[in-house]
């Protein structure tokens, strides 16, 4: 008996640690993006924001100060200041490139004409001569910087002014809610006359419908812009708003049929029978009843439609004042693919919407992916 | 502010559009038909015609504009010019066959279609067990399915700072090149790595993709009837006997609908390749392939249509299994 509780206590940490991997390899990429996004672009570029949580080590050199700076005191001409900036300590110095790190800090070193240097913890230091400084430029103390893990939220108010993501978050914004909305209620319709009313080729239609699911919309890029320009519309909101509704009916006709013909028949045929229209059974037992469908589509189109890049680099143009963040995002990645801070900062703007959405709603987001499958994409 | 107004504005017009639409149309309906008087069976019988197409037009009109309309004007594009002008026939088409950048990017469309719904399923299937046992797994299941909610733009920036790479005499500040050093590589630049790199930008899709099949796997593997478990434990079945020869095989059906979901997202794939490498360094797919041809330089709208139908083409098997699946459960 024994050996059978044993192997299962070992399954029962296997599967914990299995899980824990999963869950670590699955978040940290997007971790490292959010530690990034709070780091200045000097830490960003010399260390890997894993670090960022110690201290980080840089060396470099500070020029100690010159003739003028020196004070007479009890005999010794010394020359006083600090070699680090405030919170910041250093771990090493020296007084020559070829090996900048030979003293600890608290040593003494000794230079040439009886001249010494000595550099404390905290980056004080102090040299002194026993006749007078005459140099113009001060010589070179070669530190290496002990600084403190330090988080910044510079960037992200950097990306929201003068980058233009705030203008490009309203953009999103402009172009997601009525490109939710207005699908929803001709699909929910459309939904109701394909689950409950009986008429011919409804079957034929339902089929139509499964069928467009998989329409790559690639396709429909060329054809539906010169439609747009021949019919006046041209590049803008409205188009991009009809657009999205066009692609996004489908999965929204047959998310919210499939939900619909599951509603009790019972409900519907006492309606009926009890002299309700079809529009009065619509609006007052259907669309409350189908409140769960409805809200799993919104979350989908929503989602949908605000990562989109594709759609919106086609229908409204690439002009700065129109771009959306997908775009803004992709200008970044190909014009300053260096610029870690500003990307990272961006990024992490423009994916907190979904994933807001997406914690708060995640109940509905689930009950739709497990009712409408078939879709992709 | 104020294109917030004009959007709010879009809605409240779009909203009482529907609405008028919908109520006046079937109240016009009524008044025309009314069902009561002296032909109230005939009107009745009318009306229950009409209406169902009242309900409809608008996303009939939808569909059809915006879905089915640009079919077919995409095969008359992909047998016309570059400007749409002249017939050309079959040109288009002969020229895809014979262009390299095409056969890359089908090449490299096949081997997408091969390791991403595969390994995304496999690696669901692993997080849907594994999370389905423990105490904290709906926390699990919501770190691992949240990349779903993140754009593919976002995951190319996310995942470019993974494969970022510097020279060797600085700190790596990518992970997978940090991870390469500590263990004595040298640091690649990763995504110029022909071949290889191609599986990079697949990681991102597998990345975002394993929660959609983790969830949907896992709803089915909790549906499975208790009875078929218990009495494989009693016959002396091991954890992995159970696993493979008793649950997976109850679940072949909701595997087949996640791979092929899975699978016309990757024919789609386009942000991905677009942001991240741009298909440079033999990392062409379809889509950017065709977006190269209908945006960028002289645009050639012929070629691009070729290129959207051959997509299209590729989809429509699962097209066809889709709607027979549903026609069957119609029935």
């Amino acid at each position: 008996m024994t050996n059978i509780a044993g192997t299962k206590a070992r399954l029962v940490w296997a599967v914990n640690i299995a899980a824990l991997l999963l869950v670590l390899l699955w978040t940290i990429p997007t971790l490292g993006l959010l530690v990034s996004s709070f780091r200045d672009r000097d830490q960003i570029s010399t260390s890997g924001w894993w670090r960022s949580a110690f201290s980080s080590e840089s060396s470099g050199f500070v020029r100690a100060g010159t003739a003028e700076d020196q004070v007479f005191i009890d005999g010794l001409y010394v020359i006083e200041g600090d070699v680090t900036e405030a919170g910041q300590g250093i771990s090493a110095w020296g007084v020559s490139s070829k090996d900048p790190a030979a003293f600890a800090p608290g040593d003494v070193a000794e230079l040439k004409d009886g001249q010494r240097l000595s550099v404390a913890a905290d980056g004080q230091y102090r040299l002194t001569s026993p006749s007078e400084f005459t140099q113009t430029r001060g010589m070179r103390i070669f530190t290496t910087v002990l600084s403190p893990p330090a988080f910044t939220t510079d960037n992200y108010a950097r990306v929201m002014g003068a980058e233009g993501l705030g203008q490009a978050f309203l953009n999103t914004f402009t172009v997601t809610i009525p490109a939710t909305v207005i699908p929803i209620l001709i699909a929910a319709f459309a939904a109701y006359a394909l689950a409950w009313m009986e008429f011919p080729g409804r079957a034929l239609l339902v089929a139509a419908v499964v069928g467009l699911l998989v329409v790559p919309l690639q396709l429909a890029l060329i054809p539906l812009l010169k439609l747009h320009n021949d019919i006046g519309l041209g590049k803008g909101y409205m188009g991009i708003w009809l657009a999205h509704t066009g692609f996004g009916l489908p999965l929204a006709i047959y998310l919210l049929r499939n939900y619909m013909v599951g509603l009790p028949r019972e409900i519907i045929e006492s309606a009926r029978v009890d002299g309700a229209t079809e529009f009065q059974i619509f609006r007052r037992i259907i669309l409350p009843l189908s409140f769960p469908a409805l809200a799993s589509f919104a979350i989908f189109q929503f989602l949908w439609v605000w990562n989109d890049l594709l759609v919106a680099t086609v229908f409204l143009g690439n002009a700065p004042d129109q771009l959306v963040m997908t775009g803004v995002l992709r200008e970044l990645l190909g014009s300053r693919g260096g610029d870690w801070e500003i990307l990272a900062a961006s990024a992490f703007v423009s994916i907190a919407v979904p994933l807001l959405v997406f914690f708060s709603m995640q109940k509905f987001l689930v009950r739709g992916l497990l009712a409408g499958s078939v879709k992709g994409g | 502010m104020e294109q917030l107004g004009f959007a709010g504005a879009t809605i409240v017009a779009g909203v009482f559009g529907c609405v008028a639409w919908f109520w006046g149309s079937n109240w016009l309906l009524d008044t025309i038909y009314p069902p009561r008087g002296e032909n109230a069976g005939r009107n009745i019988l009318r009306t229950n015609m009409i209406r169902p197409w009242l309900f409809l037009a608008p996303a009939v009109l939808c569909l059809a504009a915006y879905l089915v309309y640009p079919v077919f004007n995409s095969i008359w594009r992909s047998l016309h010019d570059a400007a749409g002008q002249n017939w050309v026939g079959l040109d288009n088409f002969r020229w895809l066959v014979g262009d390299p950048k095409f056969r890359e990017s089908i090449f490299n469309n096949l081997l997408w279609l091969l390791v991403v719904p595969a390994l995304s399923t496999l690696f669901g299937l692993l997080a849907a067990q594994v999370t389905d046992r423990i105490r904290w797994g709906n926390l699990a299941k919501s770190l691992i399915f949240m990349p779903m909610a993140i754009s593919f733009v976002g995951a190319g920036v996310i995942w470019k700072f993974i494969y970022d790479y510097r020279d060797a005499s600085q700190d790596q500040i990518g992970l997978l090149n940090a991870i390469n050093v500590f263990f004595g590589g040298e640091p690649q630049t990763w995504l110029t790595i022909p071949f290889w790199n191609s599986f990079l930008l697949m990681a991102v899709l597998i990345w975002i993709q394993t929660g959609f099949a983790m969830v949907i796997l896992s709803a089915a593997l909790r549906g499975i009837p208790e009875e078929t478990i218990e009495a494989a434990i009693i016959d002396g079945a091991n954890p992995w006997q159970l696993f493979f020869k008793i649950k997976v095989p109850q679940i072949w059906g909701t595997i087949a609908v996640v791979w092929t979901t899975i699978t016309i997202t990757v024919l789609k794939v386009f942000d991905i390749v677009f942001v991240m490498s741009n298909g440079q360094w033999g990392t062409q797919v379809l889509a950017n392939f065709m977006y190269d041809w209908m945006f960028r330089g002289a645009p050639d709208y012929g070629r691009g249509s070729a290129i959207a139908l051959v997509i299209m083409a590729l989809v429509t098997p699962i097209m066809v299994w889709n709607i027979r699946n549903v026609r069957r459960e119609m029935r």
